[in-house]
């Protein structure tokens, strides 16, 4: 892009860059989401070509929209944020141009590894170690330019979002660190150095606060600045919100071992994990208040701001998943709900109800407003109001279907006859999922039309910004 | 000190440090910092507000 959009302060072209690179992925992996959901349904679809199998579709998947789609959206909302309520610019552009490419080429390399079968086996941390080493050195980029921001911000006060995106970055670092820790053995292949249970609790230590700081805490600075922002007031309490920080960054470390429960885990580590799940939903319902609550006496913008309505509606699906999260992690409810499809369906209630949404609501804020227009002045409104059913409907669609498939699962796997055989053999299960999956395919399709939707929308925003551009270039030579 | 001594001191330590924080957050003195933090975000409408007009004098100039 050229730099006739430049902001005399901030440093606005990174973030343009990486809110384009925001919907790019959005599309891509969830694209690879539906079409990985279509396997499921259709079993011979692509089976024939091993680099487009389900095992490996699956990480790529969530690779991308976690990193790709989730990551590119942090980058850009954290920089904008930081420099608007700091009033000060990115600490260094060199940095930011640095975590930028070598975020994008961390993703490519995720996008070309995976479907040829590197990986480090480990859920949401696949990657091997060269490209370990990479996400090591962007992020310590990143926070060395986002704190490096803060030290010389020109007001007292450290607005509440950016504790938020610090405390996602410092633990993303000492997370990825902690987990990745291998033995290399080859160009492409590694062995953890954690063996038995405490690898498996390492990578869930790991694996859900990569749910509570990446896409928990980083999601809530977002929140923390657009839901203010786009309602026209400040937050609802901002005592409450230094509550809300403590209370969710020192309780959401110990959540993890409720991802194995019933497993080889010592049983005390498990009852642990367990009530510290379920103390989380305290500090989960505090900030989920805060936001909501943030409109009050302001309720009337819902009915014309399509934008409010993606951060509002985010809200609710965050508190609907914290709910949910905390009452899976009761030892007897899991015992039901785990290995099954009510666990993916659970996920999509956060990433796509909480996560997506609040990031698209986001960058329709933020979009026109890097581009030197008003914020939230996109091209078009009525898309937006029509991109905004269209993710609500898909979300809705996708996380019934789950909690269908998934309760129906649970009690057929565990359905004994008299004599203490089992009633249903695991195949008549899968048998039995096939219309739920098909309504995913449904919902997740819905949801990939919204976001193509948002593409057009973008591209057309940013044309019609750049035809200001040159008209207010014009008019400036012609007056001179 | 045993190091599982200092482990367990760990609980009640976090649990009175949060107490702390929130005798800390709700203490009287604080109302005005904190009013002047949560309009941070509003800090800089005043740059938004000259992009407006930036682009409604482009509007001027290109219908003269």
């Amino acid at each position: 892009m050229s730099t006739a959009f430049d902001h005399p302060t901030y440093n606005y072209r990174v973030v343009r860059a990486f809110t384009i690179m925001t919907v790019v992925w959005g599309v891509v992996g969830m694209a690879i989401g539906v079409l990985i959901a279509s396997q499921l349904v259709w079993p011979d679809l692509l089976a024939n070509i091993p680099y487009l199998h389900f095992g490996r579709l699956r990480p790529l998947h969530t690779n991308a929209v976690i990193f790709g789609f989730g990551g590119s959206a942090l980058f850009a909302t954290s920089y904008y944020v930081v420099q608007r309520t700091t009033q000060a610019r990115l600490f260094s552009d060199v940095l930011a141009g640095f975590t930028f490419w070598g975020w994008q080429i961390i993703i490519v390399a995720a996008a070309i590894t995976l479907p040829l079968g590197y990986t480090q086996t480990k859920e949401y941390a696949e990657l091997e170690w060269p490209i370990d080493i990479m996400i090591t050195l962007v992020w310590v980029a990143y926070a060395v330019n986002f704190f490096g921001t803060i030290a010389k911000r020109k007001m007292k006060h450290i607005y509440v979002a950016n504790w938020f995106f610090g405390a996602f970055i410092i633990t993303v670092a000492v997370l990825h660190i902690g987990n990745s820790a291998v033995v290399p053995v080859g160009a492409l292949k590694s062995y953890s150095v954690y063996s038995g249970a405490a690898d498996a609790m390492v990578q869930w230590w790991y694996g859900h606060n990569a749910v509570g700081f990446f896409l928990t805490a980083g999601f809530l600075g977002m929140m923390y600045y657009f839901v203010p922002k786009q309602a026209g007031r400040p937050v609802f309490s901002y005592r409450l919100s230094i509550v809300h920080f403590w209370a969710l960054i020192s309780l959401y470390i110990w959540a993890g071992p409720h991802h194995l429960h019933y497993t080889a885990l010592p049983n005390w580590t498990q009852s642990l994990g367990m009530v510290m799940s379920l103390i989380l939903l305290a500090p989960s319902w505090g900030g989920m208040i805060n936001g909501v609550m943030t409109l009050s006496g302001a309720w009337h913008k819902l009915r014309h701001d399509p934008i409010l309505r993606f951060l509002v509606v985010s809200l609710s699906f965050y508190g609907m998943s914290t709910f949910e999260g905390p009452m899976m992690s009761i030892k007897t409810v899991n015992a039901l709900s785990h290995y099954t499809d009510w666990t993916i369906g659970h996920v999509h209630a956060g990433a796509l109800g909480w996560v997506a949404m609040v990031s698209i609501g986001s960058v329709y804020h933020l979009l026109p407003a890097v581009l030197g227009l008003k914020p939230g002045a996109m091209y078009s409104t009525r898309l937006i109001n029509v991109h905004f059913w269209l993710a609500t409907i898909g979300t809705v669609l996708y996380i019934a279907s789950m909690w269908v498939n998934g309760i129906m699962q649970g009690l057929m796997w565990r359905a004994f006859n008299n004599d203490g055989s089992l009633t249903y053999s695991f195949v008549e299960a899968v048998d039995a999922s096939y219309p739920g999956w098909f309504v995913r395919v449904l919902g997740g399709g819905v949801f990939l039309l919204g976001m193509l939707l948002m593409s057009y929308n973008t591209y057309m925003t940013v044309r019609s910004a750049k035809g200001q551009e040159t008209e207010a270039f014009n008019a400036d030579t012609q007056t001179a | 000190m045993d190091i599982n001594t200092l482990r367990a001191l760990a609980t009640p330590i976090a649990f009175i440090a949060f107490i702390g924080i929130i005798v800390w957050t709700f203490s009287k003195g604080r109302k005005g910092g904190f009013d002047e933090a949560a309009n941070l975000p509003f800090a800089d409408d005043d740059d938004d507000v000259s992009v407006a007009q930036r682009e409604s004098s482009v509007e001027k100039k290109t219908n003269e």
